[in-house]
């Protein structure tokens, strides 16, 4: 019922602007709509999804497997943890999703189109305007004040002069999302002065700012304690409920975990069991 | 937009940055002070070179000359007249110039130049060195005015104080022949200096004492014009006759040997075969200082037609002297070369030489221009070495900013974006450095002189001693060109400094730079 849904949802103004730059998004458009006209819907379809992706990294001659072969599939509107030890390679597989690392083999789909082996520029147009990130030591750049870390985003994503005609716009939608977040009374402090659980509050509106389609969090309660944590997994609920932001959350902290839809539990770079919504593989 | 905002804020939070600044504005700094001062030197040293040289200068091979001058420059009209501004005829010629200091015979080798004064300073700066046309200065205050005012020609004339001279000397002479008169004749040069100087005694009385007045130049000039051909009169470099000395103070004073009015004895060389060594007395009626010591204790004026006569060089039936040179005066320096190449035409190597002042000083001229070339890449070597303090602090940055790299990459930042802040930001580090070195070395250039005094007497010596280097101050020329090339070859040394470390910023994996803690 909710994958039918989807369908309508999906075809997002990025993803549209993504099709141009790539032909081999043709057939596979082809048998999607295909399946539909059939009336039989086989596949999911899902906003975001792997196939098979494995991934190795190099430590001088050992080559260390961190994901073999792992099929994950988030619909829109999802709040999906991904929980697992230190090391099981759940980062690196958001990292991949994100387009931040390309797998080694395997696939990343994005409204059912390849996106991993887009160029290179493509792929920092899609990181600048569908996904947002947020980290677990928050990252944000020392030099510069909230307002100005919050704007970011769109500083990279408009040239100067664009950025000089929207500047009041802009600032005015930063002011928005920071007093969203609930730091409108810090606006014009540096990352020094603030605590942690501002700075990830400021972090997810940085993230906001951009108008992402799905919210890639690592860890973004790993450095706080229990109750400001919890009130950062308050603010991701409330953005997922509200705005129907997709949001893909790596933990290890299983009662944080557990708020979400759907827990994803990786081991030794394989997805080992689902819960909740089940029925994955 | 973020690379702006990044590069203006790395530039004012990091401080090490600073370090590659500071480099660059020095290196700007030393090379525009001490091209400026090395531009002021040749410029000065050109000048003083040009000096007494005229333009360009048409010379015999033979010491004895050509006949017919008026010949000659209708020759020089003719082939060259719209370039040529002024010319004159001289003679040059090697002699020893003799005179009395202390009661011993003091001898110098000079060059005798016979040139009619007028005629002379159209084609060359001589008004400017000669002394009598200048103010006497005593520590910044002026003593006494010139003696002539500078639109007068220069002339025979004698001054007012050279006339006191004159007498005062002629007295001192006559009491010599009186307390000799015993020892009959045992001095040849004795009785005759009195001889001419008498003459120039009768003469005296005649002479309105304030001889400056114009109007009555006029009519004294034609008393004088009769006069010229009989008796020699001498314009001496003042490093002939002169030597300078420290005071007790240590001030550099200049000690006189002979006083305008004074007579000296000079001897060369007659135009005949063999040549016979010939001599005669003339008063010395001004002192010329160029600041070139190859022109101010080696060249003597005197009255060309003196000299030709002296020298046997007037024709007997046609009463026509030889000359040895021409010297010319072109309206613009630019087409010497030109004109060089037309008057060679007319003027047979190896009967003539025609040379520009260039030419005929032109080793000299080459040393200052290599010198200054050398120097050049000296310093630039400097600015290179800023360079690579570029390349290693911002190596340090990029470290140290990794993570930052990682965060803009995940935000959506290309790497050309992240290459382009670190460029930018060496871009920016050179035009701070630049900007600054330009300032303060055009501050430096300006009050030169006064960081010199600073110095000499922060030191307790003196840094550029006027009898070393002949220039009272230290003299500059600051040349726009100059200043834009070496702010535009800094900014370019830093932006290629920031190519390595801003291409190993832009080559950042992205996850391995967040990872990085």
């Amino acid at each position: 019922m909710i994958h039918m849904k989807i369908v309508v949802d999906t075809g997002t103004d990025s993803a549209a602007g993504m099709t141009a730059n790539r032909q081999s998004a043709e057939p596979c458009r082809q048998t999607s709509s295909d399946a539909t006209t059939n009336g039989t819907i086989k596949m999911p379809s899902s906003q975001i999804s792997t196939v098979a992706i494995e991934k190795s990294y190099r430590k001088a001659e050992h080559k260390i497997s961190v994901l073999r072969g792992v099929e994950i599939s988030v619909r829109k509107g999802e709040f999906l943890s991904i929980v697992g030890q230190s090391g099981c390679g759940k980062s690196t597989l958001l990292h991949l999703l994100g387009l931040l690392d390309p797998p080694d083999v395997g696939e990343v789909l994005l409204d059912g189109e390849r996106i991993d082996d887009l160029p290179a520029k493509t792929r920092d147009q899609l990181r600048n305007r569908v996904f947002g990130f947020i980290f677990q030591f928050y990252h944000l750049l020392p030099e510069l004040n909230l307002l100005e870390n919050v704007t970011v985003p769109l500083m990279i994503r408009h040239t100067l002069l664009e950025f000089w005609q929207k500047r009041r716009e802009v600032r005015q939608q930063a002011r928005e999302i920071i007093a969203k977040v609930g730091l409108g009374h810090r606006l014009m402090h540096k990352p020094s002065e603030l605590s942690g659980g501002e700075l990830q509050r400021a972090a997810i509106a940085r993230a906001l700012i951009a108008n992402p389609d799905i919210l890639l969090a690592d860890e973004p309660t790993g450095n706080l304690d229990a109750e400001t944590g919890q009130d950062i997994l308050d603010l991701l609920i409330s953005l997922n409920e509200q705005d129907r932001l997709t949001i893909i959350m790596v933990t290890h902290d299983e009662s944080i975990a557990r708020q979400a839809h759907r827990i994803v539990r990786l081991h030794e770079g394989r997805i080992q069991t689902v819960h909740k919504d089940g029925s994955q593989r | 937009m973020y690379k702006l905002l990044l590069c203006l804020r790395y530039l004012r939070s990091r401080y090490i940055a600073l370090a590659s600044i500071i480099s660059v504005m020095l290196g700007v700094a030393t090379m525009i002070v001490v091209n400026s001062v090395m531009a002021g030197f040749s410029t000065e040293m050109r000048e003083r070179i040009h000096g007494l040289l005229a333009d360009i200068v048409v010379e015999t091979s033979s010491l004895d000359g050509r006949p017919d001058a008026a010949g000659h420059m209708a020759m020089v009209q003719q082939v060259a007249g719209k370039y040529v501004e002024a010319m004159t005829t001289t003679v040059e010629v090697y002699g020893m110039l003799s005179f009395q200091y202390h009661g011993e015979w003091i001898t110098r080798p000079v060059t005798l130049i016979g040139i009619k004064p007028h005629e002379k300073a159209k084609v060359g700066p001589l008004i400017d060195f000669l002394q009598s046309y200048k103010p006497t200065i005593v520590d910044g205050k002026i003593v006494r005015p010139a003696e002539r005012s500078a639109d007068e020609l220069p002339s025979w004339k004698l001054t007012t104080s050279a006339q006191e001279n004159q007498k005062l000397w002629n007295e001192r002479q006559q009491m010599l022949v009186e307390s000799f008169s015993d020892l009959d004749g045992d001095d040849p040069s004795s009785p005759e200096q009195p001889a001419p100087n008498s003459e120039q005694n009768d003469l005296d009385p005649s002479q309105p004492v304030p001889d400056v007045n114009p109007f009555d130049a006029v009519s004294f000039d034609d008393a004088k014009e009769t006069n010229e051909s009989s008796e020699g009169f001498l314009y001496v470099g003042l490093g002939l006759i002169s030597f300078p000395y420290e005071d007790k103070q240590g001030q550099v004073q200049t000690m006189m040997m002979v006083q305008p009015g004074e007579t000296v004895a000079v001897s060369t060389v007659r135009a005949s075969r063999p040549p016979e060594a010939t001599h005669f007395n003339a008063t010395v009626v001004d002192l010329f200082k160029t600041g070139m010591s190859e022109y101010d204790s080696n060249l003597v004026f005197c009255n060309l037609e003196y000299l030709q006569k002296v020298r046997g060089m007037i024709d007997p039936t046609s009463r026509v002297g030889n000359i040895t040179s021409i010297q010319i005066k072109l309206k613009d320096f630019a087409d010497a070369e030109q004109v060089v190449e037309q008057l060679q035409s007319i003027f047979p190597p190896g009967i003539y030489t025609v040379k520009t002042w260039e030419q005929k000083q032109g080793p000299l001229l080459a040393a200052v221009e290599i010198e200054s070339a050398i120097l050049n890449v000296l310093l630039f070597l400097i600015i290179a070495v800023a360079g690579f303090g570029i390349l290693a602090i911002f190596y340090m940055i990029v470290v140290e900013k990794t993570r930052d790299i990682g965060i803009l990459k995940a935000l959506g930042a290309s790497s050309a974006g992240v290459m382009s802040i670190f460029l930018s930001y060496g871009l920016a580090l050179g035009v701070v450095g630049s900007g600054v070195g330009v300032i303060i070395g055009l501050l430096f250039v300006k009050y030169i002189n006064v960081i010199e005094s600073w110095i000499s007497w922060l030191t307790g010596r003196d840094v550029f001693p006027e009898t070393i280097y002949y220039f009272p101050e230290i003299p500059t020329a600051v040349h726009p060109a100059m200043v834009i090339w070496v702010s535009a070859g800094a900014m370019t040394i830093a932006v290629l400094a920031s190519i390595l470390p801003a291409r190993r910023a832009a080559r950042l994996h992205p996850v391995e730079s967040l990872r990085f803690e």
